[in-house]
This record gives C-alpha cells, structure tokens and sequence, in this order.
C-alpha cells in the first residue's frame, strides 16, 4: 500500500473512532478502547521487534507495572489524581524497563529471548507472592482516575482519552522510526556488528529503545487498569507477552501502522471466540500456529499471503 | 554422623533429585537447539503432557511401572508425530516464528488436556515398591523413591552420554549443529536424524514428567513452571551444550534446595537472582558458550 | 613526518595455545599506504582485527593519536576515526547501497542528531553518503538493495561505507579480491587518490596493485613480521622470494 493510500487509511480510521460513541452502544465502545489500548501496547513492542529486531518475550512485564502503579496510586475508595497518576505510571514502567534493560540487553537472539521470558515471570511470581500487591487475586480500583473536570469515570471521557494516547504514540512512534535513531535501530536489527564497526554504541541505542517501549507499554497498562478497575498477576505473564507478540507479527513487524491492525484482529478473534467457547485458547492455538505456517509477513503485507498460499499448493 | 550433619546431606539428596530432573528436561531442549536451532516454548508442555499421561495410565492400570512401560513409547511416538506434522516448518524460520508457533502450541496443549483430563490437581501414588523410608537416624529417613529417582535420572544421563560419545548421531550432535552435509557423509538421513533427535528431546521431558509426579503431583501449571527454570538452566550452561546443561542443572538445583530451607522468604526469586548474576558477570554462560544464532 | 598516526608494538594475539599473532610492530603514517602482505595463515587478518577492536591483543600496544586503544571497544575505536572494510563484505543486505553509505555517514555524526527530525532532512550526512558513493563509483547503484548488487560492487560498497565515517585511518582488508581486472584498477587507482589526505594499512594478495601504491610494504608469515621496507627492498629481500614471492612466481 502506498503512501498515499496508507495515509488516507489511517485519516479515516481516526474519523470513524472520533464519531464513534454517535452511534455505537457502551459495549461496541468499551470494546473499541480495549482494542485502542492493546494497540498502544503492541506499537510497543513493535519498536522493539520490528525495528531493533529485538524479540522480548516479557514485554507484559511493563504492562503490569503501569497497571500496578495506577492501583497502588488510587486512594482504597476514591479516584487518583489523573494528572499526578498517569506520568508516574509510565515513569515506573520506563524505570523498571531501565533495570531490566541493563541486564536482558548483555545478551541477544536466543538467549535473550529465554531471559526476558524468565524476567517477565519473576515479575508474575512475586505478585502472586506479594500480599501488598494483592496476591494472586489480585486487586480492584474501584474508580477511574480524574482531575478537575475530566472524570474518566463519566460519559466518554475515558474513551477520547485512550483515542489521543493512541494517535500521540502512532505519531511519536512514526516520526521515531524515521528519524535517524529509528534508522540506526534499523541498522542494528540489519547487521549490528557492522553497525558497531562504523562507530554506534548499540547498547545504547538498544537500551533506550527497549525504555521507550517498556514506557509505553505501561502507558497502556495504566489504561488496562483504568478501564477494567482490576490488575492481577496475569498481567505481568507470558500469556500476554505472548500475545502481544503475535499482533505485532500479524501486523507485519516494522510498519507501526500495522501494530494496531494486529491488536484488533486478535481482540476481535479472542472476543468472537470467547463467546463460542469457554476453551476458546484451543482455537486461538490453532489460529496462532496457522497463521505463523501461513502468513510470514504478517496481515499488512497482503500480497505476500497470496504468495504464500501459491506456493504451498504448488510446492 | 549427627543430625544437621544427616539434615545437610539429605538437602544434598533432594538438590541433586531435583538437579536431575530439571538436567533431563534441559538436555531435550539443548538437544533440539543444538541440533536443529529450535526454540520450543512448549517444551515445558512436554513435562506436563508425560505427567498426566502418567497419572491416567497408572489410574487405570493401577500400576506405576506399566504406566512408564505404556507412556515412554507414546511420548517417543508423540515427538516423531510432532515433528513431521509441524517442527519441520521451522527449521530455517526465525526464531521469532518458532516462538509464537510454539507459543500458540502451548494453548493448544493446555486446552487440550483441560479438555481431555480437566484441570484438576492429582497425586500419583508412589510404587508400593519403592513406597518406603530409609531410615537415616532416629528421626530423619528418606524416601527411597526419590533415591530410585536420582538412580533413574542418572542411569539416563549415563545413556545420554554413551550416545553422544559413542555413536554417529551422536557424532551429529557433537558436531554441534546443522551442519547438513557432515551429517550426511557419515551415511545418516539428516530428515531421520531430526525426526529422532526431536523426539528424543519431548521423550526427555516427558520423562521427567513421568518419574516427577509422585514427588511433586500433576498440576495444570507444571509445565510452565519447569520452562521458566529450564531457560535459566540452559541461559547459565549454554545453550546447545548438554554438560552446560547438567551443570547448569545441578546448580539450580543446590541454590532453590538450600534456598528453600536457609532462605525462605526469598527462595522463589533466587533462581532468578541467579540468573541475573550471571548476565552480570558472565553473559557467555558459565561455559563461555559462543552467541547464540 | 613528526610522529606515526597509529603505532603498534609486540602485538600478540593467543588462541588457545595457538599463536596467530606473535609480536608484530609497525607504524602507520598520514597520507600513505602501508601494505601488509603474506600467505593465506599468516595472520594478517588477525592483525586488521587487533588493529580494529574486532579481537582484543593478548599483548602489546596500539597508540592511535597519542592514546593506546588496545583492547578498547570496537564502536570505540571506531569513533575515533579508525574505518575498516572487510574481507568477507560486511554490509547491510537489506538496504539499498546508498542507505548503506547514509548510515555510515551517520554514525561519525551521532551527537549532532536531534531525535525527532526525519532522517531525509539531514542534509549534510546525505551529501557525505552521496560523496563516498560517487567517490567508490557506485552513483549508478545508489538505489540498489545491497544484495542485489554483484560481488565486486559489494566490495565497493564495503570500501564507500568506510569512507562515508570520514576517517583518518582506513583499515582495507583485500578490498581487491574478487573484481574484475577493470574494477581493480580502478579501486587502486582509488586508494592511491585516498592516500592523499588519509592513512592506509592495505592487506592485499594482489602483489602489483600493492607495489604501485604503497609506500611500505610488511610480509607477514606464520604470524609474525617477516620483512618490512620499500616495495622495491622487499621485492629484492631473498627470504621474503623464497617464502611468498617465489612461490607465487614458480
């Protein structure tokens, strides 16, 4: 698709989600934010995987901690400080981010696609541990946050809330990936020993990218909280980083643009299915497993499922 | 000997029974890496699947040793299946691929045997013949079933070496990789080897699965919990590297043992703190393993 | 002619117990070529490596500019001003050569970069990709993905993204093999223009490309300096006839 075309598609996509609440019921809504907030979440990861070429495994790490950090700044029955809450949660899941960076980031491929994993689950198992977390039930936050007159918790400004967090990161997230930092993330996903041999400090570069993303994977987090008023353990695990994973792919990785078309494929499929069945992860599997057979290149890239196909029937 | 004495040596017995185990899960996963660059997320699930597969044949045959007669060859016959009909995909994928496929394995697996045995906890009794203490003082006796485990687990890692010193898939494996015509000028199928090896690997694991269910009892989580602690098996010994593995194994196994009984509070996060170490000082692996692919 | 840009003295390089280096010594001068040259073994890839940051010495010591970088990191030295094109090409396949040559470009000027600017609008490290571009005569391929280029333009590219990082040193490991007789004479051709305002460490199996061009001339063998002097000494030097030259000639 060309740059024009892509252009108009996204122009009209932000149209039809601003005019949305005219015409749809609180159910199509909250379901809309859902997948607005999953995209941000996979536009994360996609800086990460499809620019850097960095696979993490444990990005659901950061999702929690912005999601915890909301319930631990909401007063036991009250509503956080919107302005206050927000910044704090992402600068928590930037410092948490920061941490793990600095570990995960001495190795790469394999290896360090096992230690994000196993990081993410360190993050999942003292929760469940952790009773001033909740534990492995969890926790509630009985109001959305708010701050003078933006009440998250009324009408539909949580829902143009997470529509401006989703169009600033799509933008801040484009103008990065084209920017010469987003070139030399390139680079390194490319070659990174050659990059290194020119003269770039790659763990640099791979450290703040892999903050960037932890942050705005909280960012999301804190709205996944907000949104639902519950955060349990399972928000740190590999279950969601695994998803997270599979709508970044089935986007077509490096196109940002094609993140949030992952996200809503696989909320609308987890949807669709969980009304067909309680078991509906097995269809997901099985979802998960052809699509990876079948589509190398991800939903965004339609001719190279075409190809695919061809090829399979003829080879 | 005195009694902390007696106390210390069978938190020794239990570090290297659980060393033992987690070394028989490693190994098949190295296995796989070092031989066909795959990274299986559902390895774990294999430990799962041989457990409860355990459990429903020792349910209905009423023995545990049939159970293992029964389960070692379905599990054998499980891997060679798995392969054809979908590991051999991913041989020359990204390792980012292999990850979600196998991801998307692990929800069919979990679902699958929700679906199948449900999700309930359950123990597998112990073998009445090995269902007793081996009294080691007055009060401290130990179970001669997790003696006969370490027995077991050794007897396997024994065979496991015979073979990759011994024989020429072995010599395969040594070579350390796909390294395609090697293989094959040594008169072997590379497809056979790989359906073979990749099945020896999930028969590994199932295995483990298998013997640790009296112990630790058949839970739905099981699978993932070993993943976890495999990954930083292999993560400190090197990936592709069975003595990597054993080592590696046999740490784990000594730093939660005594973790547990010196240092409760944290004994669950010092597997990882281990690992974090070891990113800190010595991000090769202890075995100064070259990069992973 | 005060001081040599880059000196090395009793570099070593041990692996295992396999000596692949042993107690090398030169000196690298501005504005000339130094050729190493030797049989295949003789480590003179291993020196390039030692020179580069690629491998750190097991002994001895590199003073570039007054400052010894032995062991230093590669993106270090690197940034320093030292460029090296490899022997096996070593480029971004997916990239087309001129964004090849635009990273490059990037990279010496890392701290002049304000993250939010698209790239497109970096004026000067696109006139500095274009330069080293045209300048290792691939104008007509800018556009290309770097793979789909051939192999001897591959070593072009190889050569212009090293001269897109505007080093003082050049580290050119056999930037000559595998081209075309009218390739190769042109890339020489190109170094000896080169040499005029960088220094040069040449490793090179081409034996009259190197004496036409360089100004010193090192024989490695096993691992070890052989003989060093002028192109014409060395081509008279009986030891260094009989361990390389005459074998080449017989």
């Amino acid at each position: 698709m060309n740059r024009r075309g892509l252009q108009a598609v996204l122009v009209i996509g932000l149209a039809v989600l601003i005019a949305l609440p005219v015409f749809a019921g609180k159910y199509d809504l909250d379901l809309a934010a859902k997948i607005m907030i999953m995209a941000i979440f996979a536009m994360s990861l996609d800086l990460l995987v499809g620019i850097a070429g960095m696979v993490s495994l444990g990005h659901a790490a950061f999702f929690g901690v912005g999601a915890y950090a909301l319930y631990l700044l909401s007063p036991e029955y009250g509503a956080a400080n919107l302005i206050v809450s927000l910044p704090v949660a992402v600068a928590a899941a930037a410092v948490a981010a920061l941490i793990i960076g600095l570990l995960v980031l001495r190795v790469s491929g394999v290896y360090f696609i096992m230690v994000t994993l196993a990081f993410g689950e360190m993050f999942y198992y003292y929760a469940t541990g952790a009773r001033w977390l909740g534990g492995s039930d969890g926790a509630y936050i009985y109001q959305r946050p708010q701050i003078a007159l933006v009440d998250l918790g009324k009408g539909h400004a949580f829902y143009f809330l997470v529509l401006i967090a989703l169009a600033a990161s799509y933008m801040f997230l484009h103008i990065l990936a084209h920017s010469p930092f987003g070139h030399a993330l390139r680079g390194i996903r490319g070659n990174e020993h050659r990059m290194r041999s020119l003269g770039f400090a790659t763990a640099r570069y791979k450290l703040i990218a892999f903050v960037i993303a932890g942050a705005l994977a909280g960012l999301a987090g804190y709205f996944d909280a907000a949104q639902f008023g519950v955060v349990n353990p399972e928000l740190f695990g590999w279950r969601l980083s695994g998803a997270v994973l599979m709508m970044v792919i089935l986007g077509g990785m490096g196109r940002v643009h094609g993140a949030i078309l992952g996200a809503a494929v696989l909320v609308l499929l987890e949807n669709f299915l969980g009304d067909l069945t309680t078991h509906w992860l097995l269809p997901m599997g099985l979802f998960i497993i052809a699509a990876v057979l079948l589509l190398p290149r991800g939903l965004a890239d339609p001719a190279a499922i075409w190809r695919t196909i061809r090829e399979r029937r003829v080879g | 000997m005195s009694d902390p004495a007696i106390f210390f040596l069978i938190q020794v017995l239990n570090a290297v029974q659980y060393g033992l185990l987690l070394f028989l899960v490693a190994s098949g996963l190295t296995l796989i890496f070092g031989i066909m660059g795959i990274i299986n997320l559902a390895h774990g699930s294999f430990y799962m699947l041989g457990a409860y597969l355990a459990f429903v044949c020792a349910d209905a045959t009423g023995s545990f040793w049939l159970a293992l007669v029964i389960a070692v060859p379905l599990a054998f016959g499980f891997g060679l299946l798995l392969e054809t009909l979908l590991f051999r995909f991913l041989y020359a994928r990204d390792h980012l691929y292999q990850v979600l496929l196998t991801y998307g394995l692990i929800l069919v697996f979990e679902e699958g045997r929700g679906l199948l045995v449900g999700n309930d906890v359950h123990g597998v009794p112990v073998p009445a013949l090995l269902n007793f203490s081996i009294p080691l003082t007055a009060t401290l006796s130990y179970p001669a079933y997790r003696l006969a485990l370490s027995a077991i687990c050794l007897v396997v890692a024994g065979l496991l070496y015979l073979l990759i010193q011994k024989t020429r898939l072995g010599m395969a494996i040594r070579a350390g990789s796909f390294n395609r015509e090697m293989v094959q000028s040594l008169g072997i199928d590379i497809g056979m080897v790989y359906r073979v090896v990749f099945a020896i690997g999930v028969t590994l694991a199932a295995f483990a699965g298998m013997l640790a269910a009296p112990t630790t009892s058949v839970f739905p989580g099981m699978g993932n919990q070993v993943l976890i602690v495999c990954f930083v098996t292999v993560v400190i010994g090197g990936i592709g590297s069975i003595k990597g593995a054993f080592l590696g194994a046999m740490l784990i196994g000594l730093v939660d043992t005594f973790g547990a009984v010196y240092a409760p509070q944290i004994s669950g996060m010092l597997v990882y703190m281990l690992m974090a170490a070891v990113l800190i000082w010595r991000p090769a692996g202890l075995f100064g393993r070259a990069a992973a692919r | 002619m005060a001081e040599p840009i880059l000196r090395a003295t009793g570099l070593a390089k041990m692996f295992g117990g396999l000596a692949a280096v042993r107690d090398v010594s030169l000196a690298l001068w501005p504005n000339q070529v130094h050729a190493v040259i030797g049989p295949n073994g003789a480590g003179k890839t291993t020196l390039i490596n030692l020179l580069s940051g690629d491998l750190a010495p097991s002994a001895g010591t590199v003073i570039f500019e007054g400052e010894d970088i032995a062991g230093q990191a590669l993106d270090r030295i690197a940034r320093r001003g030292i460029a090296r094109a490899y022997q096996r090409t070593n480029i971004f396949a997916e990239f087309s050569a001129f964004e090849n040559c635009r990273l490059a470009a990037q990279a010496r000027r890392q701290q002049a970069i304000r993250l939010f600017r698209p790239a497109r609008a970096y004026r000067a490290i696109n006139e500095a990709a274009e330069r080293a571009l045209a300048l290792a005569g691939l104008e007509a391929c800018a556009a290309m993905r770097a793979d789909a280029l051939s192999h001897g333009e591959q070593r072009q590219l190889e050569l212009a993204m090293a001269l897109a990082t505007q080093p003082t040193l050049l580290l050119l490991d056999e930037p000559l093999a595998g081209m075309g007789p009218e390739e190769a004479v042109r890339i020489a051709s190109l170094i000896a223009r080169l040499a005029e305002s960088h220094a040069i460490l040449l490793v090179e199996h081409d034996m009259d490309a190197v004496f036409n061009v360089a100004a010193t001339v090192t024989v490695m063998v096993d691992g070890t300096v052989l003989a060093s002097g002028s192109p014409a000494a060395i081509r008279a030097n009986v030891a260094v006839q009989a361990a390389y030259l005459g074998e080449a000639a017989a």
